[in-house]
């Protein structure tokens, strides 16, 4: 049995670690250690500068722009879909009237609603920040020919400013990623034994207290690790797509919607500042496991096993 | 509303032993519930019916749009197209290079979730059920890399792919996406293959079956649920993805559908041919939306299974 075991795992590690870590861990370590050179970017020769980069980072409004509305995005935009994806799915699994003598049941249709609100998480981040970039035109989109047909004559000029463009597109976020959150919270809920809420309704418990007693701490690991996943998506990736995308600039007018991982961009590829570019990514790094951290200790609790 | 004062006969059968439920526990507030109910209830449906169109509306509008000519989408945003005017959708096709696009992602998309799977999965398996030092470090190597901004690998990234001469190639791209999709891949496949049966691995290896035979003939088999949920997970992020080919795929022939659109909206709103940009939205859109309709409950449990672990 042990004969050929270490040839065989080192034979199957070999590729996928080779690429990961080339492509992946070098150039994380790589871009800490830019982050002390003057490195442009767009020459070879850099000398090693110390702390330069993070002095000019601390003096830099932009950055304290673009990093305010990254945490921003991390703290409140977890906090709208979750909360708004628990009242939808306490409602598809809670909130149905009562039937065949069950004492709770969900609403009728709770299916067809479950792969409706879904819709948005398949379509990519780009298709939805197009689509919504011309709903929030102006002069042509959708939202104000509505607002004029209404009878609105002064509407507003959403994405052009500067007050309006970052709710607009945290309101995309929370429009393409409530859906996901209803269907993993459904799942958790229909998980949760019945009997729990039938004793609950017995002792003359209102729905309000179910949920704050029952649904809510019984779902809590779900809800923490969906905060987690939310607030990484709104930090990286998907933040970095929609203000790409959607925003005027991009990064709105007066910087208004810049994130952080969007002026990294910026700065390495369009500024060529490369070193100072992973400077802030050195930033957005620590905010990202600061808000990791700080989930996990705020929302450790006691599992409740059932 | 009225079946707060109405007694038990009178309110509709199914209600009734939830009613005498109530009246045994002798609760004074026992009657008041089933109004509650109701009441909660058309606000229920009111509110998920409001959401629900809310999801759709603006769907609904880019595929009407894409029929539309540009006059009408602006004059009245809601009214039903005229005719089914498919010219905007051929204009977008192969003037706008949408399907060079697709061609484009399918090659990509295709190739880094094979790679994704084969990779993954051998990876995972190793660090699954065989003991060896440095397991653990190269256990947490792979995982920690899912709550790391990507961001900041990819300013050296761009410049490790120069050197190598695989900046704005599709083999490039390919790589790429598989070594950023191997943490999840790895984290989720790693606890999956610990799930799976010993003894059925054992018997094969009895049997005279090598490792690697046991692991593609035995191992991999079993894991196939496995690796269709991480499979679906992978093939919308690989599709979506937008921040990787932005950077490092720069070249116009090479672009992606994702990287298209954005270009395709930015020239089509300039000439002002926005049933063209429309009919390139609804094309990029319906092969995602066909494929989760037939396939909603897979795609729905490999998401979610994905989020959850």
């Amino acid at each position: 049995m042990q004969h050929g075991k270490y040839r065989f795992i080192v034979g199957f590690l070999a590729v996928p670690m080779a690429l990961y870590v080339i492509l992946v861990i070098w150039p994380f370590i790589q871009s800490i250690y830019y982050s002390f050179t003057d490195w442009t970017g767009l020459s070879p020769d850099f000398t090693m500068v110390g702390f330069d980069n993070y002095a000019k980072m601390l003096d830099d409004d932009i950055f304290w722009k673009s990093l305010q509305h990254s945490v921003l995005l991390a703290v409140l935009l977890p906090l709208v879909t979750l909360g708004l994806a628990l009242f939808f799915a306490f409602m598809l699994n809670v909130g149905g009237r009562r039937r065949k003598g069950a004492a709770i049941t969900g609403v009728r249709g709770s299916g067809f609603y479950k792969i409706a609100y879904f819709f948005p998480q398949v379509l990519s981040i780009a298709i939805v920040a197009i689509l919504f970039q011309f709903a929030f035109d102006p002069a042509q989109g959708m939202i104000n020919g509505t607002l004029k047909a209404v009878g609105f004559t002064d509407v507003p000029d959403w994405l052009g400013d500067p007050k309006l463009a970052l709710w607009v597109i945290m309101a995309v976020l929370v429009w393409c990623t409530t859906g996901f959150f209803v269907v993993l919270f459904s799942a958790g809920m229909a998980s949760i034994p019945k009997d729990f809420y039938e004793a609950a309704l017995l002792d003359g418990a209102s729905r309000f207290t179910t949920f704050f007693r029952i649904t809510l701490p019984l779902l809590w690991d779900t809800v923490q690790s969906g905060w987690v996943y939310m607030g990484i998506l709104a930090l990286g990736a998907e933040g970095f797509a929609i203000v790409h995308i959607m925003s005027v600039g991009p990064g709105g007018p007066d910087y208004s919607t810049t994130v952080l991982p969007l002026y990294v961009y910026q700065s390495a590829f369009r500024d060529g500042q490369a070193a100072y570019a992973t400077t802030i990514g050195v930033a957005l790094l620590l905010v990202t496991l600061a808000f990791a951290a700080l989930v996990m200790r705020v929302g450790r609790r006691e599992r409740l096993e059932f | 509303m009225k079946t707060t004062d109405t007694p038990p006969s009178a309110t509709d059968a199914a209600e009734v032993p939830a009613q005498r439920a109530g009246t045994a526990a002798k609760s004074p507030s026992a009657p008041a519930k089933s109004g509650e109910g109701k009441v909660l209830n058309v606000f229920s449906h009111g509110v998920l019916v409001l959401w629900a169109i809310m999801v759709v509306l603006p769907l609904f509008w880019a595929v009407m749009s894409s029929f539309k000519t540009d006059t009408d989408i602006f004059n009245s945003p809601w009214s039903l197209p005229g005719s089914l005017n498919f010219d905007s959708w051929g204009r977008a096709w192969s003037q706008a290079h949408m399907s060079e696009y697709f061609l484009n992602t399918i090659l990509v998309v295709g190739g880094s979730l094979v790679g994704t799977l084969v990779f993954g999965s051998m990876a995972a398996y190793v660090l699954a059920r065989f003991e060896f030092p440095g397991n653990r470090f190269i256990y947490f190597l792979f995982v920690g890399g899912m709550s790391f901004p990507i961001m900041l690998a990819l300013v050296p990234l761009f410049y490790v792919m120069d050197n190598m001469g695989l900046l704005n190639t599709i083999h490039g791209l390919i790589l790429v996406y598989i070594a950023y999709s191997l943490p999840f891949t790895v984290f989720f496949l790693t606890s999956f293959f610990r799930t799976l049966p010993t003894s059925v691995a054992e018997a094969a290896i009895i049997d005279g079956a090598s490792h690697t035979r046991t692991f593609f003939q035995v191992m991999l088999p079993m894991a196939k649920p496995g690796l269709i949920s991480v499979g679906i997970f992978n093939f919308l992020g690989q599709w979506n993805q937008y921040m990787l080919p932005t950077v490092l795929n720069t070249d116009p022939e090479k672009r992606v559908l994702a990287q298209g659109l954005v270009e395709l909206a930015a020239s089509q709103g300039y000439k002002g041919d926005y049933s063209g940009l429309f009919a390139g939205l609804v094309i990029a859109m319906l092969p995602v939306l066909a494929a989760y309709i037939i396939f909603q409950r897979q795609v729905v449990s490999g998401l979610t299974a994905g989020a959850l672990k």
